[in-house]
């Protein structure tokens, strides 16, 4: 049965994209609400410097040696970016697109350089091979398990162990550094090993997704959650939840179109995102939208009941309280008054009397709510 | 080759002319950016080039430069308003927008390159070319397409300059003078996307934002005035490029892309060591020179309160008191005092030790320093 999963290509490389997420949306989830996400395209780009040197000086090809080599690379990015912009001679973002760019170049040059020795080419270093992840297989015990799902595992554990642990610390420092900082919380050293273990997932997921793709998985997923939820740990969850269903759905398209199956599963984060955006609870663009719209109805049908009050009573009532008043006092358009009256009537704040609009005790209420806050 | 019959090869002059385009349209465009801290749209949109340079060609059917142009420039107009759009309709933030748009687009992009190569269409050689630049693969044909791009470009920096200075520098005051602030930031904003369009061929899209970024902060080092800067931007742009796609075409199989960022960063870390005023080198050496000469105010100071204490303008201090009185050795910087001739030097018995006295001039000085401090504190 296990040996069957492990078997079939398909299985293999949903498991190692979902974990490319999974592991990804972990750290990703901080760099986001820190809003630094933007570290992690650099980051994402200069390990390929560290991955090039850690093989041509140690011919490790993976393993945590490798691992580790190529990480420190990611920390010398931020390292290198925070000494420019401590120099304050360029700007935060100038010092980010001066840092990477130049690592990578150097990368990518080495690679051309000694293309024979190395086992990636620049193809691969973009865009990485998520398809063929299943022919690379170390045995435990008697399964042929792919490489990649066994170190995307490791990170994804790692990741899920580090956040679980601190979980509160990082919460502390991501929204309140400050304070995390008087409490001895150390924010800056949590920061840094969050940028070492950011670094480690993107080295681990390089041979599966390469530079650019990876940085889809660490951003995309965790602003998708972030647009769908205010709680920390719910966000977190969500991101697995999505990192799973781009696996899937991404896997599925790629096959049916035969394209890029990394590319496909960043392109189905995408489609999440645009999707919360747009019809999220709460944050997207037509629940905002719905939201106005109820906010416009109850301030007109609170304008009524005032304009109401104000002349109840009065010897020009009949000339104030009739429907074309609200049209020339109000400045309303006649639909917009009719609606106003027709919900005014519906939720039973006015009655009509021939010409006249009368308030009820409910609608009279409203507006003395309104008109006298103070009173008892 | 010698150097005659390399520039007289058709393929270098191509690959000459392309990046000295190239260079010109970047440094000059991005100078605008990195001045209003735009940097990383520029690699945002050059990532996001990509899907358009595929859509381009499946448009055109070839590996035709205008209709890839085209296409990344739509893309890239395309990824600036989405970016837009996040950053004032969502909770977003810019960096997460920028980044959202960029590896979404790229992806997009990856999977429109392995459909195009699913195809198996015979002129798809070369799409992958974009991704890393490869000079050498320039025709006469887009040197044309870059040329008008590049002329265009040159129009709306001369025609739009007063504007364009303003809007990056004050863009408050732009809009109450009346100008169209919001019409004049689109059009800064499309010019990233002109200035990544012109270096597909050559730098490829994803190294495309060093080429915007780089030139214009190597040139900020070194003048004050945009005047100085777009121009001086645009020559270290023409200065990389040309030296990286020379590079390039000499040997075997190097991407042209990087070879040009690492050159245009060489440049930028000369200036940013080296550039007077700004220049980090410069900084060391003014603060070391300001350092000295606060400790030898300070000296001088503390050997006329000293004379003036015990009544003697001949008081005679030693090494050793003087040396703890500023917690530190004083002895290098009495020497060279001592060469101004402001203080002198005697050998005192019983241990023979090392004893410093003002001199006439060391009294003036002293007293100078000491009546602009009680001036500064009036």
């Amino acid at each position: 049965m296990l040996m069957t999963l492990f078997n079939d290509p398909a299985v293999m490389i949903v498991a190692v994209g979902a974990l490319v997420g999974i592991a990804a949306t972990f750290v990703g989830t901080f760099l986001v609400l820190r809003g630094t996400s933007m570290l992690a395209d650099a980051i994402g780009h200069s390990i390929v410097f560290g991955i090039v040197v850690v093989w041509l000086v140690a011919h490790q090809q993976s393993g945590p040696l490798q691992v580790l080599g190529a990480a420190l690379t990611g920390l010398l990015t931020v390292f290198l970016t925070e000494l420019l912009v401590s120099s304050r001679r360029v700007k935060q973002d100038a010092a980010i697109g001066l840092v990477f760019p130049l690592l990578f170049s150097i990368g990518v040059l080495l690679l051309n350089l000694y293309a024979g020795n190395v086992h990636i080419d620049t193809h691969t270093v973009l865009l990485g091979e998520i398809g063929f992840v299943w022919l690379d297989t170390v045995d435990v015990g008697g399964y042929p398990v792919p490489q990649s799902l066994l170190s995307m595992a490791a990170m994804a554990t790692i990741n899920a162990l580090f956040v679980g642990v601190f979980f509160k610390e990082l919460k502390l420092a991501t929204f309140d550094a400050a304070l995390a900082k008087a409490l001895g919380f150390a924010p800056g050293l949590l920061f840094y090993t969050l940028l070492l273990l950011t670094s480690a997932t993107a080295v681990a997921a390089f041979d599966a997704v390469g530079a650019v793709l990876f940085v889809a998985f660490v951003i995309v997923i965790p602003s998708t959650a972030y647009l769908l939820t205010d709680r920390l740990g719910l966000m977190l969850l969500l991101g697995v939840g999505i990192s799973l269903a781009s696996s899937v759905l991404g896997y599925a398209f790629a096959v049916m179109l035969d394209v890029s199956i990394g590319g496909m599963m960043a392109v189905v984060t995408g489609g999440f995102l645009l999707t919360a955006f747009l019809a999220g609870p709460r944050y997207g663009l037509v629940a905002q939208a719905a939201a106005r719209r109820r906010q416009r109805r109850l301030n007109e049908s609170r304008t009524l009941t005032v304009h109401l009050y104000n002349h109840e009573g009065e010897p020009n009532q009949g000339e104030e309280n009739v429907a074309r008043a609200l049209r020339e006092h109000l400045l309303w358009s006649h639909e917009h008054a009719r609606h106003a009256i027709v919900r005014g009537l519906d939720l039973g704040h006015i009655v009509r009397d021939g010409e006249l609009l009368r308030l009820t005790p409910q609608g009279r209420e409203i507006a003395r709510e309104i008109l006298e806050p103070t009173r008892r | 080759m010698s150097a005659y019959a390399l520039l007289t090869d058709y393929t270098v002059q191509n690959v000459i002319l392309g990046a000295l385009m190239l260079g010109l349209v970047s440094g000059m465009l991005g100078s605008f950016a990195v001045l209003r801290k735009q940097s990383l749209l520029g690699d945002a949109l050059s990532h996001a080039a990509l899907p358009g340079i595929c859509l381009g060609f499946l448009v055109a059917g070839a590996r035709e430069l205008g209709a890839i142009m085209l296409g990344a420039l739509f893309a890239g107009a395309a990824a600036a308003l989405l970016v837009l759009a996040l950053t004032r309709y969502s909770r977003l933030k810019t960096d997460a927008a920028l980044g959202i748009v960029l590896s979404t687009f790229f992806a997009l992009g990856v999977v429109l390159l392995t459909y195009i190569q699913g195809t198996n269409n015979a002129a798809q050689g070369g799409l992958d070319a974009f991704l890393f630049g490869q000079a050498a693969a320039t025709l006469r044909s887009d040197l044309v397409i870059m040329a008008g791009v590049t002329l265009l470009s040159l129009l709306l920096v001369i025609g739009l300059w007063k504007e364009f200075k303003l809007v990056c520098f004050d863009p408050g005051f732009a809009r109450a003078l009346g100008m169209p602030v919001l019409a004049l930031e689109v059009t800064l904003t499309v010019m990233i996307a002109l200035a990544v369009v012109v270096g597909l061929q050559i730098v490829g899209v994803v190294l495309m934002a060093a080429m915007v970024i780089a030139p214009a902060v190597a040139a900020r080092q070194w003048c004050r005035r945009l005047e100085t800067m777009v121009p001086l931007a645009a020559l270290f742009g023409i200065v990389s490029g040309v030296s990286g796609a020379l590079i390039s075409t000499l040997g075997r199989g190097l991407a042209t892309g990087p070879l040009i960022v690492i050159s245009v960063s060489l440049i930028v870390i000369a200036s940013l060591l080296f550039a007077p005023r700004r220049g980090l080198l410069w900084a060391l050496v003014q603060r070391s020179r300001q350092r000295r000469r606060l400790r030898h105010q300070q000296l001088l100071t503390t050997l006329y309160r000293l004379a003036e204490r015990h009544g003697d303008r001949d008081f005679q201090s030693e090494q050793g008191l003087l040396d703890s009185y500023h917690r530190t050795r004083t002895r290098a910087a009495l020497s060279r005092l001592e060469k101004r001739g402001f203080v002198e030097s005697r050998r005192q018995p019983p241990q023979n030790a090392l004893h410093w006295t003002l001199t006439g001039a060391g009294h003036d000085e002293a007293a100078r320093i000491l009546d602009s401090f009680n001036a500064r504190g009036d």
